[in-house]
């Protein structure tokens, strides 16, 4: 029920033909399956395997090595809260509390109403920003407790629906490489000597 | 929604020269018309008037050290391939996470064509027939803005086939991560663009410009050193050499961040910049918060031997930090004031380095979880002086012999210059230990104060309790 729609097996097979080998898509795809469904099922994985030419538990084992990748539902706004040296310097943990208390929920639990999962995150590269915080990866920068409250109760309301879409969905533009400007993915193989602009 | 702001509460837009924030100053430096309203893709075009071993040698000329961290000169690593063996790759290290750092996702939504444009100057000197941009998971909009730049150039023929109706070909393929810091380490990096768990390779060989991705010759760079190339084509090696000092020309973005008046990334002379300069300067921290005392500062990323104020005066130069016990890394000045807790500020970074470990060395995946413990425990009074020692026990096996560490005339303690020596296979291991060190040589006393105060109880006095 949860393998890629048919939209999303064209787009799949769009990707992996960007790629010498197939397998190299497997993060990416692993990613628009992650926006299908907000988390990652078992015949998504079987599903990519699939399409790439690996076992489901190859899919898998890269799957689980990374945190965005989740192998069950998650809130419809994941928050996750930067607890590394320079958010901690400027408040951090406080910051952390605050939300548990606000949400009614320790980190890594989610609201009753699946609105809200809660996380300590590590480094967001936005340290001169301290402390702050990504919904569903889009960040707020220097983040009092007052703005965290208002920012959550907007959330909930539905007001930031235009500028953070539901967890899963990544980046709303997506690169596509026109076909007649395409040069094609350069297999690692069979390829004879230096690229033509070399040769002068 | 303004008072959620996307952009950084401060730009940084002081007179100096400028190589790669130059386009900062605009809100919208991201799109194609700003770009190439401001000279964008004459680099590109100065580049293909030329032949590629002249572009080369322009780059080896400047000497454009790499920003992620090693230093290495770009032209320099370009030039490690071996010949005749095709085809060769470029892949962007766009996975910033190494705690302090914030540069990388700054070009890559502020002035992605930027990037792009490095990415083509790349290719076309170094021979590389495709690219991928390897842009690190949580980064949305870093992602949103490349991609729509890609598309952009792609339409206005930029990139894809005969750029600029030349015989120059290549396709840049946008990638995204997922979520795993240890991926930045490049050979992590050429695992994970191969669709496996994102764990570094064993060396030799060392340099993926050998052996990389699908066992080609790959080129991988940091997207702020690629992004100084097409100010280098349009100016010159010689006018690139002349900012900076010879051995760290031009400049480098620096993030600082912590207990600073006016934290902020900030594009600095290399070579002749002091610290000072940078915490203190009126254009740049202007002091430490609310008149406070330094107290000390990381230097260059999470993963950098810490500083006193002892070393303000030092100048971003390698060889200068890397002889007083530390390194540049990433470009990252996180700092801390008199009121830091200085093991509870270890702990933060210690705990990260754990949390990342990929558990392929056994050093780096135990030792770096008993560091974290045993802080942890320290940081919460239940620590005894055996624990201390233990620290730096655990911290041998991952790096034996003498740890690198700064100086302090108050307290009698010399340097030890960088680099250390170590049993794993990458940095994160040894990354666990520098923030305990630095803050146990420096700071033991405050570990001290914390420790729990054991009365040992002399058995005669128990039996003689027992029978009172
Ligand atoms: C654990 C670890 C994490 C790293 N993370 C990054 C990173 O996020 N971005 C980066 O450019 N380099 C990172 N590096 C350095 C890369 O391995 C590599 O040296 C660099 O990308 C080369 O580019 P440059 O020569 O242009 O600096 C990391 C290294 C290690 C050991
Ligand atoms: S040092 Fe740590 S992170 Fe690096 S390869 Fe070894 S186990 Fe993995």
């Amino acid at each position: 029920m949860s393998r890629l729609n048919d939209a999303n097996e064209v787009l799949a097979k769009e990707i992996i033909a960007r790629y010498p080998k197939p397998r190299s898509a497997i993060i990416p795809l692993l990613h628009v399956s992650q926006q299908q469904n907000g988390y990652i099922t078992h015949e998504a994985i079987a599903h990519i395997a699939e399409l790439v030419g690996a076992t489901s538990a190859e899919v898998l084992g890269t799957c689980t090595f990374y945190e965005m990748f989740k192998m069950h539902p998650v809130g419809k706004y994941l928050i996750n809260i930067c607890s590394t040296m320079s958010c901690a310097l400027m408040g951090a943990e406080q910051l952390i509390e605050h939300a548990e208390h606000k949400l009614g929920i320790k980190v890594g639990g989610t609201t009753p109403d699946g609105l809200f999962t809660l996380e300590r995150a590590e480094c967001q590269a936005a340290c001169t920003e301290a402390p702050c915080l990504q919904a569903n990866y889009r960040y707020r920068y220097r983040v009092t407790h007052e703005q965290l409250d208002r920012f959550l109760d907007d959330l909930a309301e539905g007001l930031l629906d235009g500028e953070i879409p539901p967890h899963g969905v990544l980046a709303q533009v997506r690169q596509s490489i026109p076909v007649d400007r395409a040069v094609g993915a350069v297999p690692p193989d069979d390829v004879e000597g230096a690229p033509r602009w070399m040769a002068t | 929604m303004s008072s959620y702001p996307w952009a950084p509460g401060f730009i940084d837009d002081a007179h100096r020269p400028r190589i790669v924030t130059s386009r900062f100053q605009y809100e919208d430096g991201y799109t194609l018309e700003r770009y190439l309203a401001t000279g964008g893709y004459a680099g590109l075009r100065s580049a293909l008037s030329r032949t590629s071993a002249q572009v080369l040698d322009e780059v080896k000329a400047a000497t454009v050290l790499g920003r992620g961290g090693a230093g290495f000169p770009a032209g320099t690593k370009w030039g490690l391939t071996p010949a005749g063996v095709w085809p060769r790759y470029l892949v962007v290290n766009g996975d910033e996470s190494e705690p302090g750092t914030y540069k990388d996702r700054l070009l890559m939504e502020r002035d992605p064509h930027q990037l792009i444009e490095g990415c083509l100057i790349a290719c076309y000197a170094a021979g590389l027939s495709q690219c991928f941009l390897y842009i690190r998971g949580e980064m949305a909009l870093a992602q949103e803005r490349v991609a729509t730049a890609l598309n952009e150039a792609y339409a206005a023929g930029y990139i894809g086939r005969s750029i600029l109706g030349s015989h120059f070909s290549v396709d840049i393929v946008l990638h995204w991560g997922a979520g795993a810091y240890v991926v930045g380490e490049e050979t992590a990096l050429i695992e994970s663009l191969e669709g496996n768990r994102g764990m570094p390779r064993l060396k030799p060989p060392y340099f993926p410009a050998a052996v990389g991705l699908y066992g080609k010759p790959t080129i991988v760079n940091n997207v702020e050193t690629l992004a100084n190339l097409p100010w280098l084509l349009t100016h010159s090696a010689a006018e690139y050499t002349a900012i900076g000092t010879e051995t760290s020309p031009g400049t480098r973005m620096v993030a600082v961040s912590g207990h600073v008046r006016r934290p902020g990334v900030y594009e600095i002379i290399n070579g002749t910049t002091t610290f000072r300069d940078l915490l203190y300067g009126d254009e740049f921290c202007q002091g430490i918060r609310g008149g406070r005392q330094l107290k000390a500062f990381v230097p260059g990323g999470g993963s950098a031997p810490w500083f006193l104020p002892d070393q303000l005066d030092l100048p971003f130069e390698a060889k200068v930090v890397s002889a007083a016990g530390s390194m540049l890394g990433s470009g990252a000045v996180i700092v801390m004031d008199e009121t830091t807790d200085i093991p509870a500020a270890a702990l933060t970074l210690t705990r990260f380095y754990a949390h990342e470990s990929c558990g392929k060395c056994v050093p780096c995946r135990e030792g770096a979880t008993w560091l974290e413990r045993i802080l942890e425990r320290v940081v919460a009074g239940r620590g005894t002086a055996r624990d201390l020692d233990q620290l730096l026990e655990v911290g041998a096996t991952i790096c034996p012999g003498a740890f690198p560490h700064a100086s302090s005339a108050g307290q009698g303690i010399e340097a030890v210059p960088f680099p250390y020596r170590m049993t794993t296979i990458c940095f994160v291991g040894p990354s666990a230990y520098v923030p305990v060190h630095s803050a146990l040589t420096l700071f033991r006393d405050e570990f001290e104060a914390r420790l729990i105060k054991r009365k040992l109880i002399p058995v005669s006095a128990g039996v003689a309790d027992d029978h009172g």
